[in-house]
C-alpha cells in the first residue's frame, strides 16, 4: 500500500507545483498589461494625482515579486482582491469605508451554480457515453456501430453553440417543453432548478460524449483481441458478458482517464453554452469580465479554471493508477 | 404524466415485437441459426430501427416538421453528391487519387468534397458574392427564401441582417475571412510548433528540458481560457484598432495551438532520430536545417498531416467561439461566429416562420459542416494509416 501512496503524494506535489506556476504566468500575463490597473480603472480622463492614489490603494508601487506573492496569498485565503467594476476606492470615498464587492462574493454563488450545472452534466453524460461506448463495442461492423460513429464525429465537431441552437429550437421553441433561459436564483426549488438547467447539461452531454464513447469502444475493443478473452468465449460466454466481466475490468483505466480529461473539457465548454442559456454561472462571469477588463475578475476565474482543469487531470491520474491491480497488490 | 405513459408503452410494445420478430422468423425459416441463436437485444435492435424508420415517415408527412423535412432532404442530397464525386473521383484522375477513391468510405468523400467546396467559395468570394461583405443593401431582417410571401426578398435569397447586409454575401465572404485566419493561425502554430519539436527531439539535453516543461505548463491552463485571458491584456494593447485586435488572436491562438503541435512533433521526432539515417546524416556533417526538412519532416507527414486536420478544426472552434463572445474576430469583417451572435434571438420566432431559425443556424451550420467534414477525412486518413481493421 505504501507503494501507492508516494505515488499519489508524488502525483499531488506536481500538481501543486503546477498550479503555482500556472499562477506565476495568469500573474506574469495580466501584468503585461500596457500602464498599469489604475490607469485601466480611470480610463482616458486619468489625472496624476488620482491615479498615484489609486496605485497606492492598490499597493501598485509595490514591486512585482511582492505584489505577486500578496496576490497569492490572499487567494490561497479565499481573498481574490476588489472587482474593478464594484470598486469603492479608499481615496474616493474617503478612509475606513467599505469596499466594494469582492470577487470572492461575486464568484461564489456562481461557482456553485455551474458545480451545479457540471455534476448534472456528468451525472447524464458519463453513463450515456459509457453504455453506448459498450454497445458500440459489441455490436462493432454494423450499422447501429456505424451511426453512432456518424454521430460522435458530428456532435465532437459542431461548436457548441450550434448544438445549443439546435436544442432550443427543438426542445424549447418548436416544443415549449424546456424554458431556453435558464435563469437560476437563490431559494427554487431542486425540481425547478434541475429543469431549468437540463438544456444547458444536455447541451454539453452532446459536447463530451462522443469522444467518451469513442474512447470506451477503442478500449475495449483493444483487448478483444487478448487470449483471455478467446478463453472466455470460447467457454461459450453470452458476448454481453465478455465485455462487461472481462474486458471492462481491464478497460477501466483508459475510459477513467478519458472520463476525467472530459469533465475538465467541461470547464472550457461552459463558458459558451453558460452565455447562450444565460445561465447565471463563474463562465458567464468570466466573459463579462473579459469585455469590460476587470482584471481582478478575470484572473481570479482564470485561476479557479485553471485550478479544476488541474485538480481533474491530477483525479484521472490517481484514479487509472488505483485501478490497475499491479500497483494496488504488489508481489 | 402522459408523457410517460407514452414512452413506457412503445418500450413494451417494441419488446413484445422483438420477441415476435424472433419466434416468427425461426418458425418461417425452418430453425435457421441466424434467428434461432439471435439474442433478444439484436432483435429489440432491430425492432427500434423499424420504429425510428417508421417514425420518420409519421414526422415527414406531419405539416410542422419543416426542419425535419430539410435535415432529411440535406442528408439525402449530400450523400448523393458524395457518391457522385467518389464514382468521379475513381474514374478520372491520376491513378493515386483513382486508387485513394477506391477504398474511400461515403464520409470521407462527403469530407472532401465539403472541403473543396469552402476552399472554392474562400478563394473566389469577391467574385462569387452579390454585394460586399459591409455593404448596407436592403431593407432589414429580410428572411431566406426569396419569397416576399415569407417576408423574403428575391434579390437577397438569403436574406438581410439587423443592418440591412445581404447573407449571401456575408456568408460567402465569411468562409474568406473565419476560413483563411483559421487556416492561417493553424500555419503559423504548426510552423512554430513543429519546427521547436523537431528541433527539442534532435538537440534534446537542457534545450528540450526547458521547452517541454514550458509547453507542461501553458497546457495545463484551459486553451479557451487562456486565449480569453489574453484576449482581454491584447484588447487593451489594440485600443481602438480593430484589425491588430484580429491579428494579435491569431498570434495568441496560435502560440496556444502550438504547443499541442509541439507535443506531437517532439513524439514522432524522437522516434525517428534514433534512425540509422539520421545517424549517417549527421556523420556527413549535414547541418541543422537538412536534418530538420530533409530527412525527419519527410518521415514524419503522415501524423503531422492528420494532426493538422484535428489542430485546424480546433483553432476554427476557438475562433468562432471567441467571435461568439464578442472578442474575436472584429466588425465589419463578415464572421460566422459574429453572424450567430448577432442573429441568435430570431430562434425563438421559430414557432411563427421556420425560415426565422434557419438565420442564425445557416451560420452556424457553416461552421458545423466544416468541421464535420474535415474530421470525417481525418478520421479515414487515420484509420487507412493505422491499418485498423476493426
Amino acid at each position: 500500500m505504501s507503494n501507492v501512496l508516494t505515488i499519489i503524494l508524488q502525483r499531488l506535489a506536481l500538481g501543486i507545483l503546477t498550479l503555482f506556476v500556472v499562477s506565476v504566468v495568469i500573474f506574469a500575463a495580466v501584468n503585461l498589461l500596457p500602464g498599469d490597473f489604475a490607469q485601466v480603472i480611470l480610463g482616458q480622463g486619468a489625472t496624476p494625482e488620482a491615479v498615484e492614489s489609486i496605485r497606492r490603494d492598490l499597493g501598485l508601487d509595490q514591486p512585482v515579486v511582492l505584489r505577486y506573492f500578496d496576490w497569492l496569498a490572499g487567494a490561497v485565503q479565499g481573498d481574490l482582491g476588489t472587482s474593478f467594476a464594484q470598486a469603492n476606492f479608499a481615496s474616493f470615498v474617503g478612509e475606513g469605508a467599505a469596499r466594494g464587492t469582492t470577487v470572492m462574493q461575486q464568484i461564489a454563488p456562481r461557482f456553485e451554480n455551474t458545480m451545479f450545472l457540471a455534476g448534472v452534466t456528468a451525472l447524464i453524460a458519463v453513463p450515456f457515453a459509457v453504455g453506448l461506448g459498450i454497445l458500440a463495442a459489441l455490436y462493432r461492423d454494423t450499422a447501429f456501430d456505424k451511426g453512432t460513429n456518424i454521430f460522435a464525429l458530428t456532435s465532437i465537431s459542431s461548436p457548441e453553440f450550434f448544438l445549443a441552437y439546435v436544442l432550443i429550437l427543438f426542445l424549447a421553441v418548436l416544443n415549449p417543453w424546456l424554458p431556453s433561459l435558464s435563469n437560476i436564483y437563490d431559494g427554487m426549488g431542486l425540481g425547478e432548478r434541475l429543469q431549468r438547467t437540463l438544456l444547458p447539461a444536455l447541451t454539453l452531454t452532446l459536447v463530451v460524449t462522443a469522444h467518451m464513447m469513442r474512447m470506451t469502444r477503442a478500449a475495449i475493443i483493444n483487448l478483444l483481441a487478448s487470449p483471455y478473452i478467446e478463453m472466455a468465449r470460447l467457454k461459450g460466454m453470452k458476448p454481453m458478458h465478455v465485455i462487461v466481466r472481462h474486458a471492462l475490468p481491464n478497460a477501466l483505466a483508459p475510459i477513467i482517464n478519458v472520463v476525467a480529461l472530459n469533465l475538465a473539457y467541461l470547464i472550457t465548454g461552459v463558458v459558451v453554452v453558460e452565455v447562450v442559456f444565460v445561465y447565471p454561472g463563474i463562465g458567464q462571469l468570466f466573459v463579462d469580465s473579459v469585455k469590460i477588463r476587470d482584471i481582478p475578475v478575470v484572473q481570479a476565474c482564470c485561476l479557479i479554471f485553471a485550478a479544476a482543469y488541474i485538480l481533474l487531470n491530477l483525479l484521472a491520474d490517481i484514479l487509472s493508477i488505483l485501478s490497475n491491480p499491479r500497483v494496488r497488490h504488489p508481489k | 404524466m402522459s408523457g410517460w405513459l407514452w414512452a413506457f408503452l412503445i418500450l413494451a410494445g417494441l419488446l413484445a415485437a422483438a420477441w415476435a420478430f424472433r419466434a416468427a422468423g425461426t418458425a418461417v425459416t425452418k430453425n435457421r441459426p441466424y434467428f434461432r441463436d439471435m439474442p433478444f437485444t439484436v432483435a429489440f435492435g432491430y425492432m427500434v430501427a423499424v420504429a425510428a424508420v417508421a417514425g420518420g415517415l409519421w414526422l415527414w408527412f406531419q405539416p410542422g416538421a419543416v426542419f425535419f423535412r430539410w435535415a432529411v432532404q440535406f442528408f439525402v442530397a449530400a450523400a448523393i453528391a458524395a457518391f457522385l464525386f467518389r464514382l468521379v473521383g475513381r474514374h478520372v484522375g491520376p491513378g493515386v487519387t483513382r486508387k485513394a477513391f477506391r477504398q474511400m468510405p461515403l464520409t470521407a468523400s462527403f469530407g472532401i468534397l465539403a472541403i473543396l467546396v469552402y476552399a472554392i467559395l474562400a478563394i473566389f468570394a469577391p467574385v462569387l458574392a452579390p454585394y460586399g461583405q459591409s455593404e448596407v443593401v436592403g431593407t432589414v431582417n429580410m428572411l431566406p427564401g426569396g419569397n416576399p410571401a415569407t417576408g423574403g426578398d428575391p434579390a437577397h435569397p438569403l436574406g438581410t441582417d439587423q443592418i440591412g447586409r445581404d447573407l449571401l454575401s456575408r456568408l460567402i465572404y465569411g468562409a474568406q475571412n473565419t476560413v483563411g485566419i483559421a487556416f492561417a493561425t493553424t500555419c503559423i502554430a504548426f510552423f512554430l510548433g513543429g519546427s521547436l519539436g523537431f528541433l527539442a527531439a534532435i538537440i534534446g539535453g537542457w534545450f528540450d528540458n526547458i521547452l517541454a516543461r514550458l509547453v507542461d505548463v501553458l497546457m495545463a491552463i484551459p486553451s479557451l481560457i487562456f486565449a480569453l485571458l489574453l484576449m482581454t491584456i491584447a484588447s487593451a494593447w489594440a485600443g481602438s484598432q480593430q484589425w491588430q485586435l484580429t491579428l494579435y488572436m491569431v498570434f495568441i491562438i496560435a502560440v496556444i495551438d502550438s504547443t499541442r503541435v509541439f507535443r506531437l512533433a517532439r513524439a514522432v521526432g524522437q522516434n525517428i532520430v534514433v534512425m540509422d539515417y539520421i545517424e549517417a546524416a549527421k556523420l556527413r556533417g549535414e547541418g541543422l536545417g537538412y536534418l530538420i526538412f530533409k530527412e525527419v519532416l519527410p518521415n514524419a507527414t503522415a501524423p503531422l498531416l492528420a494532426e493538422f486536420g484535428l489542430r485546424f478544426c480546433f483553432v476554427f472552434l476557438t475562433i468562432a467561439a471567441l467571435s461568439f463572445l464578442g472578442v474575436g474576430i472584429q466588425p465589419p469583417l463578415a464572421d460566422w461566429g459574429t453572424m450567430v451572435r448577432d442573429l441568435a434571438q430570431f430562434i425563438n420566432f421559430a414557432a411563427f416562420s421556420p425560415l426565422a431559425a434557419a438565420l442564425p443556424l445557416m451560420a452556424a451550420g457553416a461552421i458545423a459542416l466544416l468541421t464535420v467534414a474535415v474530421n470525417f477525412v481525418v478520421d479515414w486518413m487515420l484509420h487507412r494509416s493505422s491499418g485498423l481493421k476493426d
